[in-house]
């Protein structure tokens, strides 16, 4: 309308006559980033008009429809939980009751450590912020500390530590010429690495390359950490999404509580109760007795509180709600499924082409996302990675 | 094979100190002990004898060691201590500690209704509703950024319709307009200059945002008001930047030192970044007036500090949404570069579901975009994506318009009933003839009030009248109500009369 347009003319007139020392902007030397190596997958993918368009960047499961999928058994808990609850803070420490039952996963229904209260945690922003939390806590309190991260691993892990200030190093985990486990090379990093180093550790499943040890090699790895005096800090995002065995996914960590070393943990449940977007996670530390696990918590609630003070709540409601009723906790065993990731060894230029060719995206690592494949684009696929494999 | 026996020392296996302990572990862990047998005797050229006489495998070529704690003797984090209770999330920490009857927590802002009971508006059960019977939603990641209509919306209601127009046409507007869906919008956001991304509630907003200012921009020191919500220092060191402050509070008149304001901003360097509470100025419910604003703004303009709005309250300070967003408009309108950090834990009552905003209001799209990308970068590490349970409800009710007109009318239910608390605390303070000038009560604020009681004082409270608040003497009008105004009061007379 007229009068509208006059009073925008009028407004654009009159914040030019305002001096003119701050008309330049602050951020003209900011570069544009880097998209994201994962999460820009997706964006592409999203944009792609092609009707054959395939993602099998992302792990975030799909039914074979390549739809995503919500659990049923979230579904009820949603159900039992709207309306009912309020929207108070959690503690900066997060819900007791979520904590509790995911500590369960990771250290045993019956684990002595829980019942002696020996495990400092806290819920955390899924996966993510449970490894971030951790690393401020390594950077705070082990200034002096590095951590050895495995090659290749997510992405996101070199970036965790970096922002965190934490120097990093690499070891030896994926063997291209096998595509497998490069045991003897691990087993030489751990050895060479300075005495009481701090290692990341995938528990299972390992992201992206889908190899892990056997549990004789956790073993061995096991013994060289205490003959070294590292810490082993375990990442679990796949635990029951693995195998389909919560119990089994956990054993590398089971092999290291009970040869007696004091571990931390970060769980997620974004994968294997489809929470993705509610970021609901878990740190645990495992210390010596119950002072020293209440001392470790309030320190790492003090590193949350600066960062966003207390974490979300609906998430933790659906997993307390889930693994509190047996009903509910049977029918989230039976539904959580296998993912997996396979390191197809498809070189940089060969990814750039299944996507330029064939509208097939995935991460230029060559990692394929399992759950993205279904039974009606797998021809497909097969086809493409074939045709640009042949090429090379 | 002495050698042999002399590395497994080294390598921390021990004979057993007692016999109960050792059959106890023995027996649970022998799987554990088999495989590490089984790993060990590969290393080994020839397998030896048992070298240890309490071995109860007296085929195996090495001992066991049993399997207990004893091995770590040292956690790496052995030398931490026990870190204190958060000031203002510790209140309730000791008030649900308190067993009594009559305790009241007026610590953390959260708010209460008449009845004493927290409060989730009716407009976010009927978004609940809606999102749990939408069976095709899902739940999977967000954009690193979010939402996206949630951002949308979001920046709409903080940066909303400009000011820079006559009163009498902006009250005209404002009642031709359509709720959100406003044609006359910032220019701001119509020339795309603006980004915004999904944060966790105020504090993720406040952290992202000074993360970013950490890495990108050109003086690395935030001024503070003093004083301001005890969270704000540590945040804002923990982004990297130096944290220094202005004077804001005078407890003499226990109104603004608008005077030291003014110096202290005035001899702050070029480009420092300045952190300034858009309304209900927490702890102290103490706001500048419009002209105030003004003087601020040209201030800041001239020496190029940059705004960095924290608005925790809008809508909840005076019941208007508009109006409690003036400040930040005003520097919007001018046509200058400002961030501010949104949270709608108050206004919506979406508290612990950590639902809030960064906006970056910059001069051109393109250095938008830019600034965008690289906010991504700071998110990422930090925790991949916000949570879409919140940023789901708040973008239903937005958009909405029957829900947005519902919602402004139960927040400005919420502003009228703390502010009727205000005049009933003023009133009984008066009625007991309190020595003092309880005015401030209903002069300040927002959700808190800044009593001018000491920590001696507060700690007598506490202790005598199970009363909760932080000890900078700042109360939450919204854990008052009419029933429990009486307690308070009798509590602040007794403290101010034992106490002088």
């Amino acid at each position: 309308m007229a009068f509208r347009a006059v009073i925008s003319r009028r407004v654009t007139n009159r914040s030019s006559d305002i001096g003119a020392r701050w008309m330049s902007t602050w951020w003209g030397n900011v570069e544009p980033a880097a998209k994201d190596p994962i999460l820009g997958v997706t964006e592409a993918f999203l944009a792609d008009p092609s009707p054959s368009k395939v993602n099998v960047g992302v792990g975030a499961y799909r039914d074979d429809n390549g739809k995503p999928v919500v659990l049923e058994c979230v579904r009820e808990a949603e159900r039992r939980i709207a309306g009912h609850s309020n929207m108070e803070y959690l503690p900066m420490g997060g819900s007791v009751k979520m904590v509790e039952e995911t500590l369960k996963l990771a250290y045993g229904e019956n684990s002595e450590f829980i019942k002696d209260k020996r495990i400092a945690a806290v819920q955390s922003l899924s996966g993510t912020g449970a490894c971030r939390l951790f690393a401020d806590f390594q950077k705070r309190f082990r200034p002096d500390s590095q951590i050895y991260i495995p090659v290749p691993t997510w992405a996101n892990h070199h970036n965790i530590w970096r922002d965190a200030q934490v120097p990093q190093r690499t070891f030896h985990y994926y063997h291209p010429e096998t595509r497998g486990l490069d045991f003897a090379s691990l087993m030489d990093d751990i050895k060479n690495a300075p005495n009481g180093s701090f290692f990341l550790l995938h528990a299972c499943a390992h992201n992206p390359t889908g190899v892990d040890p056997t549990e004789e090699q956790w073993g061995e790895m096991s013994y060289q950490f205490k003959a070294k005096g590292h810490f082993a800090f375990f990442d679990m995002a796949y635990q029951g999404f693995a195998s389909g065995d919560p119990e089994r996914d956990a054993k590398s960590i089971r092999i290291f509580l009970e040869d007696g070393h004091l571990i931390g943990i970060a769980q997620s449940y974004a994968k294997n109760m489809g929470l993705y977007g509610q970021r609901v996670g878990c740190l645990s530390v495992l210390c010596e007795d119950e002072k020293q696990a209440v001392s470790v918590k309030s320190q790492l609630q003090q590193l949350a509180r600066p960062m966003y003070s207390n974490p979300p709540l609906h998430g933790a409601l659906i997993v307390s709600t889930i693994l509190g009723d047996p009903e509910l906790k049977n029918l989230w065993l039976k539904e959580v499924k296998i993912g997996m990731f396979c390191y197809s060894g498809l070189t940089p230029e060969q990814v750039d082409r299944l996507t330029s060719e064939f509208h097939i995206y995935l991460t230029r690592n060559g990692r394929i996302s399992m759950a993205g494949v279904t039974t009606g684009n797998v021809g497909y696929l097969a086809n493409a990675i074939n045709k640009v494999s042949k090429s090379a | 094979m002495r050698q042999q026996v002399t590395s497994l020392e080294a390598h921390g296996f021990e004979s057993p100190t007692t016999e109960s302990a050792f059959s106890s572990t023995i027996s649970s862990s022998s799987s554990a002990s088999d495989r590490r047998l089984k790993a060990l005797a590969r290393h080994f050229v020839d397998s030896s004898p048992v070298m240890d006489s309490h071995s109860q495998n007296p085929n195996d070529t090495v001992s066991p060691s049993p399997t207990s704690s004893a091995f770590h003797a040292d956690s790496v984090f052995a030398h931490l201590v026990r870190a204190p209770e958060d000031p203002i999330l510790g209140v309730t920490v000791a008030y649900n500690k308190d067993p009594s009857p009559i305790k009241l927590n007026l610590g953390v802002g959260a708010y209460r209704t008449e009845e004493g009971k927290p409060l989730v508006l009716n407009v976010v059960r009927q978004a609940e509703q809606q999102l749990v019977n939408d069976r095709s939603r899902v739940k999977e990641y967000l954009p690193i950024v979010g939402l996206a209509e949630y951002n949308k919306l979001s920046a709409k209601l903080i940066l909303g319709a400009d000011r820079c127009i006559s009163p009498l046409f902006y009250c005209l507007i404002t009642h031709c307009m359509e709720y959100q869906d406003v044609r006359f919008k910032s220019p701001a956001i119509q020339e795309n200059r603006v980004t915004t991304v999904q944060c966790l509630s105020g504090t993720g907003s406040l952290r992202v945002g000074g993360e970013f200012l950490a890495r990108h921009y050109h003086q690395l020191t935030i001024y503070i008001p003093l004083p301001t919500w005890g969270n704000h220092p540590k945040i804002f060191t923990l982004a990297g930047l130096s944290v220094k402050t202005y004077r804001y509070y005078d407890p003499a008149t226990r109104g603004l030192d608008f005077q030291g304001l003014l110096e202290d901003l005035s001899s702050a360097p070029s480009g420092a970044i300045v952190l300034l509470h858009a309304c209900a100025h927490n702890p102290t419910g103490v706001d500048p007036t419009i002209q105030q604003w003004e003087q601020i703004r040209q201030l800041m303009r001239s020496k190029a500090l940059l705004p960095f709005f924290d608005s925790a309250y809008q809508g909840f300070a005076s019941g208007s949404l508009d109006a409690d967003a003036q400040p930040v408009r005003m520097f919007v309108a001018d046509g200058g570069e400002c961030l501010v950090a949104q949270s709608y834990a108050k206004n919506m009552g979406l508290y612990g579901e950590r639902v809030g905003a960064l906006s970056i209001v910059c001069k051109s799209a393109d250095v938008a975009s830019r600034v965008e990308s690289q906010l991504k970068l700071v998110i990422r590490p930090m925790y991949s994506s916000p949570p879409i349970h919140g940023a789901s409800i708040v973008a239903t009710i937005l958009k909405d318009r029957n829900l947005y007109t519902e919602w402004t009318i139960e927040l400005k239910a919420m502003a009228d009933r703390i502010i009727s608390m205000r005049q009933q605390l003023f009133d009984a303070l008066r009625a007991r003839g309190t020595p003092g000038d309880w005015s401030h009560i209903i002069k300040q604020i927002g959700m808190f009030t800044f009593t001018g009681l000491n920590s001696e004082q507060v700690a007598f409270m506490t202790r005598e009248y199970h009363i909760y608040m932080t000890s900078d003497g700042r109360i939450s009008m919204a854990g008052l109500s009419s029933r429990t105004v009486p307690h308070l009061a009798d509590a602040i007379h007794a403290a101010v009369t034992s106490f002088a």
